[in-house]
């Protein structure tokens, strides 16, 4: 059993009570909605007669449905102005703050609760979106939920869990150009596992990791619940410390020297005990694309798609689905598969440094014949920042979109969507069967560097080739 | 918020014909396909549920997809392999299957987001081992007219053969056949501890 880690002081520091059933009540101390996940518990709440106990510990934004050409309301799709309306009105009944579109902090959940000092180490973050675990990044225990829990939150500011094990994911050496956050997490996952961490909470920890900026450290992080741990934490470090410190909602004057002695005191020490350690090289991961329908079915871009005898006996039928399903012939190369879509974005890869890492490829180039690209920024403030260095104009110059803040095709519920059999090149994290928008449609996961180079070259093409030596 | 028919109070068993969807990692885009989520109740979910595998199955040489086959309409029990339900933490994705019919699951492993949505809405997960799992399934298979009885209390399932063992961690169990799946009351219950706990964060009074 883990002992003295982060994750064991968060956990303790935060236990309510034991329940009946064996699970531990746990206080959330940051709790996240948007307009998908919580118009049913807003109505179950209404069901029960129940008031959100701690509305301000509860913060809304909008981001799923938004579309990213024109958000101007009401919106085209009926549906999607529903959903708004809804989280509105239920946030102005129960006083929870809404950063709502053209308010400057509106955007993707996991990129604006960061960006705004909201995200901070040592709480317990919830949010009813799986890429909650994306706050662990600043050393806070933060997880997805259900709807059910959703409506548990609101109503009592806790949640009933059960306590994970911990293992340590050490990652030694340095990464090496061209070579990204996003590479490092999907190499991790190929290698553990989309079931590897079900069970675990994963803590990054390490040389490689203590290198990464905040964003990068999301990036990771974010992607820990596509390999089945259900949250994913780095301990908080002066990198941390620094990316927080002046945020709106950061603590400030005297209470930051506390707050960071606070918060320094919670990281896993020397003596702390895991479950379990997995150890990688930085030095030796390539840009990583995935071929199949998990984000575990990845290669390095200078691999082949691998062959049934190459894959283990168990992992068999879910590879013959993905040759069927992406036709995709096992034993050829990856490098140099067509594209028809390139979509930078999300709350995995849709932060500013994605956005110049990709912009540093885009530049003086031209996105190919035929192939549609766009760039939908991770908030209105990561929007703002990018224009202001002239990102935008980069990326219209080179041919691509550059569209309003929201999810956007990471999961198609807006009107940014595959068409048929169309194949994306796409920095988000989902290549499931329909991901993007289209039951037959095609996703390639890659970083964002790695879509500007497959949108310039119209294929999957090895960024690397494209940097300055 | 919940349909009459919905489970309520202890689940302790449920009796019923089963139906089998095979395959590893079967995630919840593929349970429940994102655009049926632009809704802002769960009511009309039950229809769309393997909406596009449905689809793509309707007119495939293996098809049709079992929810579509008239010998499993009707069925309660769901049989699948490892780690179903992983991804999204939509809990669409258990208010479909539901809504579809099902009471009861039994796979070899559960994504845990998916595991804790279901029981969230009273939807109990077994978990049997690979060997027992085949042979669960190819007992369904070999006689989908035969009820299965799922003992929750017992954790084992009986069928045209078995019984199979199978697992279920202690606490979600109790919290099952005691009725407390439901869990927000025992939240409540908890005021005072809750209002300590808070006190004591440092974080809570802005430091
Ligand atoms: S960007 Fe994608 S993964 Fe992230 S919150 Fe939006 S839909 Fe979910």
């Amino acid at each position: 059993m883990s002992a003295g880690t982060l994750y064991d002081k968060v956990w303790e520091l935060h236990r309510v009570a034991e329940l009946p059933g064996g699970a531990t009540q746990l206080f959330i101390g940051l709790h996240l909605i948007h307009e998908v996940t919580s118009p049913q518990a807003f109505s179950a709440l209404e069901d029960l007669g129940l008031a959100v106990r701690h509305p301000e510990r509860t913060v809304a934004t909008v981001d799923h449905i938004v579309p990213t050409t024109s958000q101007a309301r009401p919106f085209a799709d009926p549906l999607a102005e529903e959903m708004l309306a809804t989280l509105e009105a239920n946030c102005a009944e129960h006083g929870i703050t809404l950063h709502g579109l053209g308010s400057g902090r509106q955007g993707i959940v996991h990129v604006i609760a960061p960006e705004l000092g909201l995200t901070q180490p040592g709480m317990t973050v919830a949010c009813g979106d799986s890429h909650t675990s994306t706050h662990g990044a600043f050393g806070a225990i933060a997880f997805g939920i259900g709807t059910s829990q959703v409506r548990d939150v609101l109503a009592s500011q806790s949640l009933a869990m059960g306590k994970l094990k911990v293992r340590r994911i050490w990652v030694d050496g340095q990464l090496q150009p061209g070579v990204y956050a996003k590479d490092l997490v999907l190499h991790v996952i190929r290698s553990l596992g989309v079931k590897g961490g079900v069970g675990y909470a994963y803590e990054f920890a390490g040389p490689a990791i203590d290198a990464l900026s905040m964003e990068e450290r999301m990036t990771l992080c974010n992607m820990a619940i596509e390999g089945g741990a259900r949250c994913g934490y780095v301990n908080p470090d002066a990198t941390t410390f620094a990316y927080l410190q002046g945020r709106p909602h950061a603590p400030s004057g005297e209470a930051w020297e506390r707050a960071v002695a606070w918060w320094s005191s919670l990281a896993s020490g020397p003596e702390a005990g895991f479950d379990d350690e997995v150890r990688f090289d930085a030095a030796s991961i390539a840009p990583t694309v995935t071929w199949g329908i998990t984000p575990g079915q990845g290669i390095g871009v200078d691999e082949t798609v691998p062959t049934l005898e190459q894959t283990d006996p168990d992992e068999r039928p879910l590879a013959e689905e993905a040759y069927r399903y992406m036709d995709l012939q096992p034993g050829a190369p990856i490098a140099g598969t067509p594209v028809d879509v390139c979509f930078i974005g999300s709350c995995t890869n849709g932060r500013l440094s994605d956005l110049q890492a990709a912009a540093a490829v885009a530049k003086g180039r031209h996105v190919a014949p035929g192939i549609k690209a766009f760039v939908v920024p991770g908030s209105e403030q990561v929007a703002a920042a990018a224009e202001a260095e002239g990102l935008d104009q980069v990326f219209i110059a080179a041919g691509f979109e550059w569209r309003e803040p929201g999810c956007s095709m990471c999961l198609a519920m807006n009107p940014d969507r595959l068409e048929g059999r169309q194949i994306s090149a796409s920095s988000s994290n989902r290549n499931f069967k329909g991901r993007q928008g289209s039951a037959t449609g095609r996703t390639l996961l890659m970083s964002p560097a790695m879509v500007a180079a497959a949108a310039i070259a119209g294929q999957v093409r090895d960024v690397r080739e494209l940097l300055p030596a | 918020m919940s349909s009459p028919s919905f489970p309520m109070g202890p689940i302790t068993g449920h009796h019923g014909r089963a139906v089998v969807v095979a395959g590893d990692d079967i995630d919840t885009d593929r349970i429940i396909p994102a655009r049926f989520l632009k809704c802002v109740t769960f009511e009309a979910l039950g229809p769309a549920v393997f909406a596009d595998d449905r689809a793509e199955l309707a007119t495939a040489a293996a098809g049709p997809h079992p929810f579509d086959r008239p010998e499993h309409q009707g069925a309660s029990i769901l049989l699948v392999n490892r780690n179903f339900g992983c991804g999204s933490s939509r809990e669409h994705a258990p208010q479909a299957l539901m809504r579809w019919g099902i009471r009861a699951v039994v796979g070899e492993s559960f994504a845990e987001i998916f595991f804790g949505n279901c029981l969230a809405l009273g939807l109990p997960c077994l978990v049997a081992d690979h060997t027992a799992m085949l042979a669960i399934q190819a007992a369904a298979g070999a006689e989908p007219q035969v009820p299965f009885h799922l003992d929750v209390a017992a954790a084992t399932l009986t069928g045209p053969a078995g019984p199979w063992p199978l697992t279920l961690p202690d606490g979600p169990r109790q919290m099952l056949v005691t009725g407390q799946w439901d869990g927000t009351g025992q939240l409540l219950a908890h005021a005072a501890q809750l209002d300590r706990t808070r006190a004591a964060l440092p974080y809570i009074g802005g430091f």
